[in-house]
């Protein structure tokens, strides 16, 4: 998206959201408030550099490494702050491990709260009114959307991030990947794993 | 309940954009720079979010929600005026503001987030294993306990730490500023929260301060 702001020989072609958010920004850069490369950069770290690559690099390590996943446990800030996974939505965060017994979902009801240094930006569904509104009354009819559904024994739990914590759900390790490295574990963890619609899958 | 499916398929989440304008990365780019103005805090932002038009909130794209709730922000402050945002240029002089954020901060920015853990100044008045109830409140400003978790009992399921408070930080210099509490993760049963015919395993945990907390 970067610079495309800035082409306005042409505005037809523009929506009318295009043209408000434009003109709105230019009014801001001339006040003062606003470095347009500044914005181009936020964007640009969002679309290259923070994205569910760092959460299933988190959930690969805990997998190879028991030290690590028992961190997690104790304190996921500095467990994750050690990967070098430091940034905004992510300062305070909590670890939740799926089990043979528990699956773990995450919602946020009340806005759209997610951990973006994990995980990058939120996809649409989850920012929508029927995520935020059905995940807590009937979380198995939701993540029956998604293809999954935990058995009778199994207990769904469901964290609705009310505060500044941030939840990462640690799915189970798929079989069969015993010698697998945590490269290629990685490549098993989705974004939806780690919101708690997904399973981890071999590729 | 009415809102519908959320997906159509698990493959229709995988392959979904990150954004589906020009316009929406701007909007995110905008303000989340704006931050560093200082003009307003976390919770004064999701406040002028959610209180916007309820009609508006329900159906619009979540970064038209930010944009109106940035507008409506900038307005009040008199960053920027109505007769400014038809015209599209600067009519008023500007407002001073903390910081204008430039491309070499944006990644040290961006690292610091906003952390709300303060140093606590009294022991924690619950311990986790503690049964609680949720006080029924229904404020005119912000909070952070949702409509369907009022007046019901749960657990202490952890102790997440002093935080600052939201339904205070909100008021800005009209309230009592951070006002940092105690932060407990709570343990609800579905049953005790939407009834009977709910899965008896199954749970909701919510991050609750202790003002919304009493003993049952």
């Amino acid at each position: 998206m970067s610079g495309t702001h800035e082409d306005d020989h042409d505005h037809s072609h523009l929506s009318e959201m295009d043209a408000r958010v434009r003109a709105l920004e230019s009014l801001l850069v001339e006040k003062g408030y606003l470095d347009s490369a500044a914005v181009d950069e936020i964007i640009e770290t969002y679309e290259t550099r923070i994205g569910p690559r760092n959460g299933a690099h988190v959930v690969a390590k805990a997998w190879c490494e028991p030290d690590f996943a028992d961190w997690l446990k104790q304190d996921a800030t500095a467990a994750i702050h050690s990967l070098g996974y430091v940034s905004r939505q992510g300062e305070h965060m909590v670890a939740v491990f799926n089990d043979a017994k528990t699956h773990h979902l995450v919602v946020c009801t009340l806005c759209s709260c997610y951990p973006w240094s994990v995980l990058g930006l939120p996809p649409t569904w989850y920012k929508s009114p029927p995520y935020r509104s059905r995940a807590v009354i009937d979380p198995r009819g939701v993540l029956a959307e998604f293809g999954l559904e935990p058995s009778d024994d199994v207990a769904v739990e469901v964290h609705d991030s009310t505060a500044e914590t941030r939840y990462l759900v640690i799915p189970q390790r798929p079989d069969g990947t015993d010698d697998w490295s945590e490269e290629q574990l990685m490549a098993c963890v989705s974004r939806d794993a780690m919101i708690g619609t997904a399973l981890a899958q071999k590729p | 309940m009415g809102f519908g499916r959320v997906v159509e398929s698990a493959a229709a989440s995988r392959d979904e954009p990150l954004f589906h304008a020009e316009w929406e990365p701007r909007v995110l780019g905008m303000i989340v720079a704006l931050g560093a103005a200082g003009k307003w805090n976390l919770d004064q932002s999701r406040f002028a979010r959610e209180s916007l038009p309820p009609v508006d909130y329900l159906r619009f794209p979540y970064y038209r929600i930010w944009l109106e709730a940035a507008e409506k922000l900038m307005l009040e402050r008199n960053m920027i005026t109505a007769e400014e945002l038809s015209a599209g240029s600067m009519i008023s002089q500007p407002q001073p503001i903390r910081k204008r954020l430039a491309r070499e901060d944006v990644a040290a920015a961006l690292e610091a987030g906003g952390p709300v853990d303060r140093p606590a100044d009294h022991d924690p008045g619950f311990e986790v294993g503690d049964a609680v109830r949720t006080i029924n409140i229904h404020p005119e400003g912000h909070t952070r306990l949702p409509r369907y978790a009022r007046g019901h009992v749960g657990n202490i399921t952890a102790i997440l730490g002093f935080h600052v408070f939201p339904d205070s930080n909100a008021l800005g210099a009209l309230g009592k500023g951070e006002d940092p509490q105690w932060l407990y993760q709570v343990r609800f049963s579905a049953q005790e929260l939407w009834g009977k015919d709910r899965h008896p395993r199954d749970t909701v945990t919510l991050d609750l301060w202790e003002p919304y907390l009493e003993r049952p």
